[in-house]
């Protein structure tokens, strides 16, 4: 039962990284490549997050830690990039 | 000067999540996923995401070190725990190890390995970012 279950929703994290996909390819604007980028890192979270389930196994702790860290950092310093064009600045006052 | 509230709260917090993650990753590196390569670019993450949320003349005045020297002090390390293994007879870099019994962490396995991770640990974090602060000093 929760296997079957847990296959389903593998299923439904592809369709909904493809869709990432598909907009960080489209997107008008650098914005929403940006977010599409966030959105795709937290559905690959989410992703190996079942198949640690599936697999009943626990080896893949680190791959969520690392994901959500360079998700995160990604995030901030493409944002950082598209509001100002320097990421990191000399002196900010 | 721009308002960053919500990215300096959050970075004061991650920073210190990250980096004792990237701690864990050096000590459990031996026989799990991890060493000191992963760890120190981890670690490096954090400290240019420090970088990036605040600025390079605050970060200099935080943390005041010379990365070359870094880059040294790893490279000792890691050769010296090479050459120790000459000096007593055996093979370059041949690895030695013992269980002993800590007072809070109970029964470890130490080995001269670690060392070795340790010194790989500090010459990645120097090179990763002094790379970084060189690019980012330059004139645009």
């Amino acid at each position: 039962m929760l296997d079957t279950v847990a296959w389903i929703v593998l299923v439904i994290l592809s369709v909904a990284i493809l869709l990432c996909f598909i907009r960080m390819i489209k997107g008008p604007t650098m914005f929403d490549r940006i977010v599409a980028l966030d959105l795709l890192g937290i559905t690959m979270i989410g992703f190996v997050g079942m198949l640690m389930i599936i697999q009943d196994t626990l080896v893949y702790t680190e791959i969520l830690l690392v994901l959500g860290i360079l998700s995160f950092f990604g995030t901030v310093a493409l944002s950082k990039y598209m509001e100002g064009g320097v990421i990191i600045d000399r002196d900010s006052d | 000067m721009k308002n960053n509230l919500s990215l300096h709260t959050i970075t004061r917090i991650a920073v210190f999540i990250i980096l004792s993650f990237s701690l864990y990753l050096l000590f459990a590196g031996h026989n799990n996923p991890g060493g000191g390569f992963i760890g120190a670019l981890m670690a490096a993450s954090a400290i240019v995401l420090l970088y990036v949320s605040f600025d390079l003349k605050t970060i200099k005045s935080v943390l005041p070190f010379y990365y070359p020297y870094f880059i040294a002090t790893g490279l000792i390390l890691a050769m010296g725990t090479g050459v120790s293994s000459v000096l007593f007879g055996y093979p370059f870099l041949t690895q030695f190890f013992k269980y002993a019994t800590l007072p809070i962490l109970g029964e470890v396995e130490l080995t001269t390995a670690l060392v070795f991770d340790i010194g790989v640990f500090i010459v990645v974090i120097g090179v990763a970012l002094l790379i970084i602060t060189t690019i980012a000093e330059d004139d645009a």
